[in-house]
């Protein structure tokens, strides 16, 4: 029982922990370039939580890392690491900008239904391609996904300059595909936060219940923890690596529906790769694989990428900062062996002193 | 265009493209033969792409012509920096190598503008003092036909990196210490009971690669984009890892395959000039590096076989 406790203690101070530290981190970082770190998270944290604009848009940033979390830890629980998660929110965007354009005139549920489940489809068979090279061939789906997003890149640039218009921007989206919420928009003084939100919300229950409640949620993290002992127990290991993975891709696209009806209303050529795919892997990694964990590192993610725009004129510090202080955040979660050793050297002096008295 | 000039263009800029993808995939080579998955080479190419940038600007007055090449080695002192916190996460600290590497390639984009910016003010540096240029090679280029062909208006890196992969199949498979290297990748605990001291030979491979590394992401900024900018390395770390995989874990297989990867990234630039490639779409000749890719590891991957160790933490015996 003691034990039970115990591990429940560390899921939550590990966490923790690891973001005081990944905060303590990037102060020093800034005071070693002369920076004022005070000022800089200042700036941060007032700009988002004084104004609802801001905070509507840390929740709606949130929300789209809260599909993209989710995604890349079913995959993550099943044993593999699904780097592509940027692609396949690229793959979803695409799809669900796409379906919404062609057909206009269809009523908004019709259009909305169609458009997020073209997304949907769209994400999954991009990380699906994957799932399936590594369960029939063995091929590292670390490589495999990190190819696939270049891929994604590309192709989705020369879709928008060629098949959707002839410039860099498609145009915008009906309202018939328009995700936002009126009374929620008013409530946050014209945000972009959408029913994305609410999607979230419920996908994280369902994604709760897969895993802990049902026979294939079951199957996905057996085969996770020891692929021949499930193998041996009757599981099909393929079927399992491609199910986790469609679902992985599925839930990027999701969230690349999401971002792109709900936040642009359109789609525009790419530089790079869009970093929320990445920074989904750290929500995930974060919130330990946890529907709950992974919400609420969203949020905090969410705050960090929002708030990271008033650094440079508030505080005078590059909104860099911003993504080191989330890869020193990962870092601590990822060694979090030294944190755990510290924590049992404290927890055993402890008991020691008890015993002397 | 004749054939010799043709085959000289084509030649000259797969070489150009391919000198980063050799040395960065001889670093992972020396990494995953110590038993440490480095998917964070790309982090650390990004890192030794942007000191080289900066030395290149700060000191072209004072070395001139040189600047470039000891630009590479301000590279792979920081690849080697950066290198330290993957070892110190994966070997001491127990880490996962995937999660440890994506925190170098999480950490470095965002590390190399955030310094950028504290110098120059800008996301980008600007145009660099000197860059690499194209060379001929020292009396091979007096060759009648293949002299004008391979080593004239060619990359010097890429020979370099040709000359470094030698090096490195002669330290890995001849020398006590790549007997050793190779040892804690297969089976770190016989390893240890003969007295090889395992952390040290995993932290001497994941430098290794470290240094390759940077000196990689060197050349991508001083040869290839001549600034530094976010833009400056996008995948080269990863393919150079393909290359390291389909090259079977081997330097001269590493360096062969990183040679045809750089063939493939350069048609997306030459394709235009080659008869029959004009005719396709630009979009399949700038997706057919990462899809070469997936199919070549499709099609190896029964035939090359990882370091037996590789990606598991290793515990001291007490």
């Amino acid at each position: 029982m003691q034990t039970t406790n115990q591990s429940r203690l560390n899921a939550l101070l590990i966490p923790t922990l690891s973001i005081l530290l990944g905060f303590i981190f990037g102060a020093l970082l800034m005071l070693l370039f002369g920076y004022n770190p005070i000022d800089a998270y200042e700036a941060m944290l007032m700009g988002v939580f004084n104004s609802p604009y801001f905070m509507g848009e840390a929740m709606r940033q949130a929300t789209v890392l809260t599909f993209t979390g989710l995604g890349f830890a079913i995959a993550f629980k099943a044993g593999f690491f699904n780097i592509g998660i940027a692609g396949q929110l690229l793959a979803g965007w695409v799809a669900a900008i796409w379906v919404a354009l062609s057909f206009p005139d269809l009523p908004r549920i019709v259009l909305l239904t169609l458009s997020i489940g073209a997304a949907i489809i769209a994400g999954a068979v991009w990380a699906g391609i994957a799932g399936a090279l590594r369960a029939y061939f063995g091929t590292s789906e670390v490589i495999v996904t990190i190819m696939l997003n270049y891929t994604a890149l590309h192709l989705t640039n020369y879709i928008i300059r060629n098949v959707l218009t002839t410039g860099n921007t498609t145009d915008r989206v009906g309202e018939n595909a328009d995700l936002s919420v009126g009374w929620l928009t008013e409530l946050t003084q014209g945000s972009r936060i959408n029913m994305g939100l609410f999607i979230a919300i419920i996908v994280v229950i369902l994604y709760w219940v897969f895993m802990t409640q049902m026979t294939a949620g079951f199957e996905v993290r057996a085969v996770g923890l020891n692929p021949d002992a499930s193998t041996y127990a009757g599981m099909s290991a393929e079927r399992n690596i491609i199910l986790s993975m469609l679902i992985s891709g599925g839930l990027a696209g999701l969230g690349g529906a999401v971002h792109g009806l709900g936040t642009f209303g359109n789609l525009f050529t790419q530089s790079g790769l869009p970093s929320l795919g990445f920074n989904g892997i750290a929500v995930a990694l974060l919130g330990l694989g946890n529907p709950i964990g992974i919400f609420f590192s969203s949020i905090l993610f969410g705050v960090l990428d929002v708030g990271a725009g008033f650094m440079p004129n508030r505080a005078g510090v590059p909104d860099e900062m911003a993504d080191i202080v989330i890869a020193a955040i990962i870092f601590f979660v990822g060694a979090n062996y030294i944190i755990r050793v510290a924590l049992d050297k404290m927890r055993s002096s402890k008991t020691a002193e008890k015993g002397g008295e | 265009m004749n054939i010799v000039s043709l085959l000289q263009l084509i030649v000259s800029s797969s070489l150009v493209y391919a000198a980063p993808l050799i040395f960065t995939a001889l670093g992972g080579t020396f990494s995953e033969r110590s038993g440490v998955v480095n998917i964070g080479l790309e982090g650390i190419m990004v890192m030794g792409a942007f000191m080289s940038a900066i030395f290149n600007l700060m000191f072209y007055s004072t070395f001139g012509a040189m600047t470039p090449w000891l630009g590479l080695l301000a590279g792979g002192l920081i690849g080697i920096l950066f290198s330290l916190i993957h070892a110190v996460a994966t070997i001491n600290l127990r880490a996962d190598h995937i999660v440890s590497g994506t925190v170098i390639n999480l950490a470095a984009p965002a590390l190399a503008v955030f310094l950028t910016r504290a110098i120059y003010g800008a996301a980008q540096t600007g145009p660099l003092a000197r860059s690499f240029g194209f060379a001929d090679i020292f009396l091979l280029e007096k060759i009648p036909v293949i002299g004008p062909i391979f080593f004239q208006n060619t990359s010097g890196p890429a020979y370099l990196g040709i000359l470094t992969a030698v090096i490195a199949w002669v330290v890995l498979f001849k020398t006590r210490f790549g007997l050793r290297l190779r040892s804690v990748g297969e089976h770190p605990h016989a390893a240890e009971t003969l007295g090889i001291n395992v952390y040290l030979m995993k932290y001497a491979g994941v430098m290794i690669s470290g240094f390759l590394g940077g000196i990689g992401g060197a050349i991508q900024a001083q040869a290839i984009h001549n600034e530094f900018g976010i833009l400056t390395v996008a995948g080269q770390g990863f393919i150079a890892m393909a290359a390291m995989i389909f090259g079977k874990w081997n330097p001269l297989g590493a360096m062969a395959a990183a040679i045809f990867f750089g063939f493939a990234q350069s048609l997306a630039r030459i394709g235009n000039y080659i008869p029959i490639i004009q005719d396709i779409p630009g979009v399949w000749l700038q997706v057919l590096p990462y899809l070469l890719t997936i199919i070549i590891l499709v099609g190896v991957v029964g035939r090359s076989v990882a370091p037996k160790d590789l990606g598991n933490t290793f515990v001291k015996s007490k």
